[in-house]
């Protein structure tokens, strides 16, 4: 059983209630198909669970099979240190069918950030011992491939469909409710 | 045969690495090596296996490590799968005679005429450190290898520190 070997720390994003009983971490690749499938589906169950459910991504990009999931992931990061994380990254995967440069500068422009800052932070690497990070940690808890999901610490050997997820953090607040 | 364990010297081989090259397990001694044994070129899980090595490759490499991947596949079936995936290390072809290799290691399925998705490090002195045999539809990841990696170079640091000791005393 592959466990979390990474905490939770302020430098992840987050969404929900930090005192949520079922935290749901997802490593994704922003170019991955599947977790472009998987995007509206975690939204929904998001939706589903309300306060009870702590949502937080993490990036795995697979550079090698996808030229763009680093740069991709990297944009995330630059609109997360201006506080636009979770606009950029429903961007991206809602129009991941283009995605590539042009689509990053459009959104970050949207947002009302800075192109040329963005520009400048991919040629500089500025972000990328973020994704790094986020990646090590993910390969280090036996992340084997996107997207992966723990909850509250255990991978999620199911798979991504909505029924699925639900069912398996049902069973984790039962768990709690247990104890 | 259940795959060879921690401690068991790791069997030598010679196999094709492109339709012309041989490769040998001795041509990396004094190098960990991770062996990557995986039932075929093309299939859903061994794709993602081996694109997560190829992620994973610099990891490795800071441990000196040089990780093989190993199928009964041919050399230029491998030679396709490594292109189309963008793969930068090297798969072997447990070709002919089919599977001899797989089945020193006691990773090769009778049944089915495949390797075992099975993993194994080996020491610089070429013992085998850790050796893993995943149920076969399931990616194993890459955390196992990082682990047994790690532990190794800790043992080669403690032993480095014993021999420097030694001689100061």
């Amino acid at each position: 059983m592959s466990t979390l070997k990474a905490p939770i720390t302020p430098l992840d994003h987050v969404k929900g209630p930090a005192n949520a009983p079922v935290t749901l971490v997802e490593y994704g690749d922003y170019e991955c198909p599947h977790c472009g499938a998987a995007h509206p589906i975690v939204n929904l169950v998001q939706e589903h669970f309300g306060p009870r459910l702590r949502l937080v991504f993490r990036h795995f990009p697979m550079s090698q099979a996808h030229p763009h999931a680093e740069g991709a992931a990297e944009s995330a990061e630059f609109a997360g240190a201006h506080g636009r994380f979770w606009e950029m990254h429903d961007g991206i995967f809602e129009n991941q069918d283009r995605l590539g440069l042009p689509l990053l500068f459009a959104l970050a422009g949207a947002l009302g950030l800075s192109e040329l800052e963005l520009r400048a932070a991919l040629v500089n690497g500025t972000y990328a011992p973020k994704v790094k990070s986020d990646f090590l940690g993910g390969v280090r808890s036996g992340v084997n491939g996107t997207p992966s999901f723990f909850i509250n610490g255990v991978r999620h050997d199911g798979t991504y469909a909505f029924d699925d997820l639900v069912a398996a953090i049902e069973l984790r607040l039962h768990a709690r409710a247990e104890l | 045969m259940p795959i060879l364990s921690g401690g068991t010297p790791a069997p030598g081989f010679t196999l094709p690495v492109t339709p012309d090259q041989n490769l040998s397990l001795s041509d990396l001694a004094g190098r960990p090596v991770i062996l990557a044994f995986y039932p075929a070129d093309w299939s859903p899980v061994c794709g993602d296996q081996m694109a997560l090595y190829n992620e994973v490759l610099p990891e490795f490499h800071k441990h000196q490590a040089e990780i093989l991947g190993i199928s009964v596949d041919g050399a230029w079936c491998h030679q396709a799968f490594a292109k189309d995936r963008r793969l930068h290390f090297p798969l072997l072809a447990d070709f002919e005679p089919k599977g001899e290799v797989a089945k020193q290691y006691g990773a090769y399925r009778y049944r089915e005429g495949v390797c075992e998705r099975a993993l194994f490090v080996i020491d610089r002195n070429g013992v085998i450190f850790w050796s893993y045999c995943s149920p076969i539809a399931v990616n194993p990841g890459a955390d196992g290898i990082l682990d047994a990696l790690e532990k190794l170079s800790h043992q080669g640091s403690a032993h480095e520190h014993a021999k420097s000791s030694n001689h100061a005393a």
